[in-house]
């Protein structure tokens, strides 16, 4: 129990989980964190910031969002108990929001007129121009132009949200890059920039920052379920690219005896060269600032990820995933890309919700776990339905269309 | 010479003539994956004291597109950390007494492994390293495993840090510091800021070592307006830049070799000049 005790405390006040985590930046950058971190401690202290804060999850975004008890899927996977917490019902169609609201409001705070912000999917592109076009400021956001081209909807929506939308052709043209050119740009900007970065990964403080503005998840299963008069559950279920919603869902339940699963992307299979399953394949490395597991050659060169979902399209993860992963606290998993368009289909005939496919991820493994019958009756189950799935009709076609023995149509 | 013994008496060579050393960059595997040696020692035929090799990385956040398109080009020459270290010892087999610094990035290092890159880079005859994602806060068992075999290790020092920041980061540095000309990324500059001079004014009351300055650095009257206030002057883009006029990664190694030395010449010429600047105004 000791063991589980110690993950409320971290990070460290160096920003280490663990062996994980860390400032690994330029050192332009230090004195920029240094200020962050300030200004984030005495934000989450000071009431009036907090009730404004939580007046805009609530008005604005949408909180607290449904945790729905999903009896079409219990007929489907023989008889566990399942809700899905409805994050996918949030204002832009994602749990992102949370974050973005948050550091939106720091932003505002320490008096930065600029924000920059990186995408990948565009759904934390699109949560930030949100946030900067609500409180009037200037946005800039990177994407990669290969994933301008997957996501074209993201693109305009940011553009009508009267943000700058950057075409990143270095690298890869995906997230990774992205992350590089947004970074570039505070390292330049300091002074005048805020950097929204949208999940638990880069340097301190982000990853503690990030998962205290997503932790609203977690803590919303609680109260919900002790408001229905239900026992807690014993297994949480959600999808890791960055790992954002994730720690969302776990942080609140870290120090309770219940199992959680984090599922990455698998891509064409993780023993193919094209997956993103950092935490099952990759070994520990610094990318973006922090020390934590990534996919890397053996000269320490990033390798280019592959997932059907863009937002799962990462080589690193947060750290403190690979901190839960060494001290065994949290299990990670991966499916394929197959099993997450099946997962996809399947959730949208038998509850009529239509996931992301990063959150489709999780209900695959939700189905694989039932028919392996590691779940069964006595089991309790949340699954964290991060984002709702509009923007991946155009993926999931052509994904269709290429592999027609898998369409339920 | 021993190991970081030539940059002390690089810059000692410096201090006596007042003039500071002009230190360039070239990335290791660009143009060609052959050039690296040739370069260099033409680099320290023309007169610099002190160079600088980039191992490249896949993702260099710390550069701007001319030093990340030379890393690209490396990478795809095939250019390793192994093979960084190998084109060392053959640069100082012919002979070169130039000190050398390795900048680059944590992660390759740290993946060729920390012990194993130390020993191998003082062996073939490295004398100092510059990780621009390492700051002082994170160097921990590097810096020391540094200091224990005598290899320089160099933080980067940036104009909006406090004075104390700005202590704390130049008392890490074994041998010299690195001071950022702005914030921002290699490369990205036209003119020279007053800022930068208030900086390094700043930065010269504050030191306890030699410290260079970098970042944008590119026309012989950037080295004449900063000069006079730094120990040295690195100039890297400008060099990627010289090669890419003759062909990038098509060129032949032999304009290469031209193009950069007929780069650095005006460069060190213009040196010599700031140092009679500094005299003047100090009189």
């Amino acid at each position: 129990m000791s063991e589980i005790t110690q993950h409320a405390k971290l990070p460290d006040k160096n920003g280490r989980f663990g062996q994980f985590g860390g400032r690994f930046v330029p050192e332009t950058l230090i004195p920029a964190l240094s200020e962050l971190e300030e200004a984030h401690a005495e934000a989450i202290c000071d009431a009036e910031f907090t009730a404004e804060l939580e007046r805009l999850l609530c008005d604005y975004a949408g909180r607290p969002t449904p945790l729905y008890r999903a009896r079409g899927l219990e007929d489907e996977t023989g008889g566990a108990t399942i809700w899905l917490k409805r994050e996918d019902l949030l204002h832009t169609g994602a749990h992102k929001i949370n974050n973005t609201i948050g550091q939106g409001l720091l932003a505002r705070r320490m008096a930065k007129q600029r924000v920059i912000a990186e995408t990948g999917a565009g759904q934390h592109g699109v949560a930030s121009a949100t946030v900067a076009a609500m409180f009037g400021l200037d946005c800039t956001v990177y994407m990669g132009e290969e994933d301008m081209r997957r996501q074209r909807l993201n693109v305009f929506r940011m553009e009508l949200l009267g943000a700058r939308v950057v075409p990143v052709s270095s690298g890869s043209r995906t997230l990774k890059d992205a992350t590089n050119e947004a970074i570039r740009d505070w390292v330049t900007n300091v002074d005048s920039t805020f950097y929204i970065l949208g999940s638990v990964v880069g340097p301190h403080p982000y990853p503690a920052m990030v998962r205290n503005f997503q932790s609203v998840i977690g803590r919303e299963v609680r109260a919900q379920l002790l408001e229905a008069g239900e026992a807690p559950p014993n297994l949480l279920i959600a999808c890791v690219g960055g790992g954002s919603n994730a720690i969302g869902l776990f942080a609140d339940w870290l120090d309770d005896d219940i199992n959680m699963v984090g599922v990455e992307g698998a891509g064409h299979g993780i023993d193919t060269a094209s997956h993103s399953a950092t935490l099952s394949r990759g070994a520990i490395g610094i990318l973006h600032g922090t020390r934590s597991y990534l996919l890397q050659d053996n000269d320490g060169q990033v390798q280019l990820p592959h997932s059907i979902s863009a937002g799962l399209d990462y080589p690193g993860v947060g750290p403190q995933h690979s901190h839960l992963k060494e001290t065994g606290r949290v299990t990670y998993t991966s499916v394929t890309d197959s099993q997450a368009v099946l997962a996809l289909q399947r959730l949208s005939r038998c509850e009529g919700i239509i996931p992301a496919l990063e959150s489709a991820h999780a209900i695959a493994k939700l189905y694989e776990m039932a028919e392996t019958n590691s779940i069964g009756e006595s089991d309790r189950v949340v699954v964290c339905l991060s984002g709702r799935g509009d923007k991946d009709v155009e993926v999931v076609t052509e994904h269709l269309d290429a592999h027609p023995e898998e369409d339920l149509r | 010479m021993k190991t970081s013994d030539r940059i002390s008496s690089a810059f000692a060579a410096g201090r006596e003539a007042s003039q500071p050393l002009v230190v360039p960059f070239i990335t290791a595997g660009y143009p060609t994956a052959t050039s690296t040696v040739p370069i260099v020692t033409a680099l320290a035929a023309s007169g610099a004291d002190m160079i600088e090799i980039g191992m490249p990385f896949s993702d260099p956040l710390a550069d701007g597109p001319t030093i990340q398109h030379a890393s690209e080009v490396a990478l795809r020459n095939g250019m390793t950390v192994g093979k960084t270290l190998e084109a060392v010892r053959e640069i100082r087999a012919s002979g070169t007494d130039a000190a050398l610094i390795l900048m680059g990035y944590c992660n390759p290092v740290f993946a060729y492994g920390v012990d194993a890159f130390i020993k191998d880079a003082t062996q073939v005859g490295v004398d100092g390293l510059i990780i621009a994602d390492m700051p002082p806060d994170e160097a921990g068992e590097f810096l020391v495993s540094c200091r224990a075999v005598g290899l320089s290790l160099t933080f980067l020092v940036a104009p909006n840090a406090p004075d104390d920041r700005i202590r704390k980061v130049d008392g890490a540095s074994t041998h010299f510091s690195y001071c950022v000309s702005v914030t921002g990324v290699t490369g990205a500059r036209s003119a020279i800021e007053s800022r930068t001079i208030e900086f390094l004014q700043r930065m010269r009351k504050l030191s306890t070592k030699p410290f260079v300055v970098g970042f944008g650095i590119k026309k012989p009257e950037h080295v004449m307006t900063l000069g006079p206030h730094a120990d040295g002057v690195v100039v890297g883009s400008a060099i990627i830049d010289a090669i890419e006029s003759v062909g990038g990664a098509g060129a032949v190694v032999v304009d290469a070799v031209n193009a950069v030395s007929t780069l650095v010449a005006p460069l060190c010429a213009a040196a010599r000049q700031a140092t009679m600047t500094a005299q003047r105004r100090e009189a």
